[in-house]
């Protein structure tokens, strides 16, 4: 899908969303049962960099001030974090989990975030978008990753048809929507038959988690089976030796 | 249950993880919760030809510094570069939530995340990414609940990839001259953009680059400390008392200190250009001095701050 | 990757009072032993997990060469190996031996 067509569909009754500097998105819609929604995006496969995020985390911060909870909408086609000396010698770890903590307060504040994936997105960028907000959409195209196979096959010396084999059996570490769903890292996929804006509405409408429900929801789809239990295990055995 | 120190001045870089906690806290205070006895280990590496860790390589507990109250979780660097697994991840955001849960006047006074990660378990990778964001998630949860996170680095593997993001979303850093903090690898940012864009195999353009020196100066790190761990732990009981709140001043502040930072050295390839322009002494041989020269230079201004 | 068990009989119980000890990490050349005192006094026992295969002949040599020189009654150990060499291998079970047996 190009970047009109989700924003078509996302929006039917109208948009104001602009594309800025370093691949950015900014701008405003309205989806029913809410006067305004935020969008802000990383768009057009472009990495995620300090300038990109410090941009997008300056406009989801002046979401929080403007303090009326309006959802917040991510839109995701980006790459991997930007691999470039400047933007490590800058420190990029700074500027990513930035972003990532303005959003987590603007969910905190009481502005639900739904990051909605569309294109690529990989590495220290999904976790810092996608992975970021209260919710992960991912629409037809969406391709998540850590690390595609031929990068994971060199890194641990391990043949590429190996891990195409052990990726049927297990959705623990290969790329693409269907393993993520599966552990819980994406929370709903959208098909193209549907409108997204319905989708939307109702996903706005659902009070979001009292605390992260990730772990839960990979335990239920069979995709993650230990980590809840393991973190259940650790904070039983915290309370047990109070 | 811990292994004893050689000396008191052991050297955290040398160290264990167990033997980190060990000399940071107050003797014999360590509670570890689900310990290796209990054998939680990773499901995943035997299809990989792989050996495991009976703790999954992260140690998990509570504990008492300067007779405060605290949790701690400590990752071993040498054992899969310290990498987040599902069981590895699931123990840090199992303590992170018990923080959060018993936050209080009973609870802990902080939670010590002494890190040491090469980022991601690639065989695990997609649980050890979810993992990442369920720690960050976590970390928020706890700092808005008054309780600071504050992150030690000094280890082999630093603080690479997702744990580089996990670093800086801290109430407090502190670093020791080993330490890089970073995203991208060198070697992966060589694969990709080329040896002229970084040549990884040039350890001291990596340390410019990533290290703890350029972190300190620049702001990315909070406290620069010998490699000693009775510095970590003096520098750790000092800070505790001095994080910052998670709340919206905070953030707005950082927004502004790291869009400074872009206008004033965005320009910048190469540590000694930042010093050039910063206007710092001994531009060139930062990386030579030792550290008690090293500790009396002024750092850059507004690089002292708390926002974060 | 290979999984065996090594039994031996002790002449006298490992001294001291702790339950559980663990040294070493699981890195090239290196290995992590965790070791229990859950075995009746002059049963000893390790359990080993090793990604490096073919050496058994030599592990259980090791090993029995261990159990007769330090008499680790009623310790069971469990090994997970990076690869490490036989001396450290003998260092790392000594190594969790003397862990035992200090004075809690």
């Amino acid at each position: 899908m190009t970047l009109d067509d989700v924003l078509t569909s996302l929006f039917p009754s109208g948009h104001q969303v602009e594309r800025g500097p370093s691949g950015t998105l900014h701008g405003t819609a309205k989806v029913g049962g809410h006067s305004k929604v935020t969008v802000v995006g990383i768009v057009g496969g472009t990495p995620l960099g300090v300038d990109a995020a410090i941009l997008l985390a300056g406009h989801v911060l002046a979401a929080v001030e403007a303090g009326d909870r309006a959802p917040i909408v991510f839109v995701v086609d980006t790459s991997s974090q930007n691999m470039a000396r400047r933007d490590e010698l800058l420190g990029l770890n700074e500027y990513l989990a930035h972003l990532y903590k303005s959003l987590a307060l603007a969910a905190a504040q009481g502005h639900p975030t739904v990051s909605v994936l569309f294109g690529h997105a990989a590495a220290g960028a999904f976790i810092a978008t996608a992975l970021a907000s209260q919710s992960l959409v991912a629409l037809p195209g969406a391709a998540p990753s850590v690390m595609d196979l031929p990068s994971i096959s060199r890194v641990t010396k391990l043949p590429l048809e190996q891990l195409e084999r052990l990726a049927k059996s297990t959705p623990i570490f290969a790329p693409g929507v269907k393993p993520l769903f599966a552990i819980g890292a994406v929370t709903q996929t959208w098909e193209g038959d549907q409108p997204f804006a319905a989708r939307l509405k109702d996903l706005l409408r659902q009070a979001p988690a009292a605390s992260d429900p990730r772990d839960r929801i990979g335990l239920e789809r069979k995709g993650r089976l230990l980590a809840q239990k393991i973190a259940e295990r650790v904070a039983a055995e915290a309370v047990a030796h109070a | 249950m811990s292994n004893r120190l050689q000396t008191y001045e052991a050297s955290w870089y040398e160290a264990s993880a167990r033997d980190r906690v060990a000399g940071l806290l107050d003797a014999d205070s360590f509670v570890e919760f689900l310990g290796p006895e209990q054998r939680a280990m990773s499901p995943h590496l035997a299809q990989f030809d792989l050996t495991g860790a009976f703790d999954d390589g992260i140690v998990v507990g509570r504990g008492r510094l300067d007779s405060q109250e605290v949790f701690v979780a400590a990752q071993e660097g040498r054992f899969l570069g310290g990498a987040f697994g599902e069981v590895h991840g699931a123990k840090l955001v199992g303590l992170l939530r018990a923080a959060r849960d018993s936050a209080g006047p009973a609870g802990p006074r902080a939670v010590l995340l002494l890190l040491d990660t090469g980022g991601v378990r690639l065989q695990e990778a997609n649980a050890g990414e979810l993992a990442i964001s369920e720690i960050i998630h976590a970390i928020v949860e706890v700092r808005s609940a008054g309780i600071p996170v504050l992150a030690l680095v000094g280890g082999r593997a630093g603080a690479f990839g997702g744990g580089g993001i996990i670093t800086a979303c801290c109430s407090r850093i502190v670093a020791s001259e080993h330490a890089r903090v970073s995203v991208s690898g060198p070697e992966v940012i060589e694969t990709n953009k080329g040896v002229e864009e970084f040549d990884s195999k040039d350890r001291a353009l990596v340390w410019r680059v990533c290290g703890a020196r350029t972190r300190y100066l620049t702001g990315g790190v909070d406290r620069y400390v010998k490699g000693s761990i009775p510095d970590f732990r003096k520098t750790a009981i000092a800070l505790i008392a001095h994080a910052p709140p998670f709340e919206l001043a905070t953030l707005k502040a950082e927004q502004r200190r790291l869009s400074e930072r872009l206008q004033r050295f965005g320009d910048c390839r190469d540590a000694p250009e930042i010093w050039r322009k910063a206007g710092l002494p001994e531009s060139e041989h930062i990386a030579e001095i030792t550290d008690d020269a090293f500790l009396a230079i002024q750092r850059i201004k507004g690089a002292d701050h708390d926002a974060r | 990757m290979e999984q065996f068990q090594v039994h031996g009989a002790a002449k006298s119980r490992a001294g001291g009072h702790r339950r559980q000890a663990i040294t070493g990490v699981n890195a090239s050349g290196n290995l992590e032993v965790l070791v229990e005192r859950t075995l009746q006094d002059h049963e000893c026992q390790v359990d080993v997990a090793t990604a490096v295969t073919g050496f058994r002949d030599i592990w259980e040599a090791v090993i029995q060469e261990f159990f007769a020189r330090s008499s680790p009654g009623g310790l069971r150990f469990s090994i997970n190996d990076g690869g490490a060499r036989p001396d450290t291998v003998t260092l790392r079970l000594m190594q969790s031996v003397q862990l035992m047996e200090d004075k809690a």
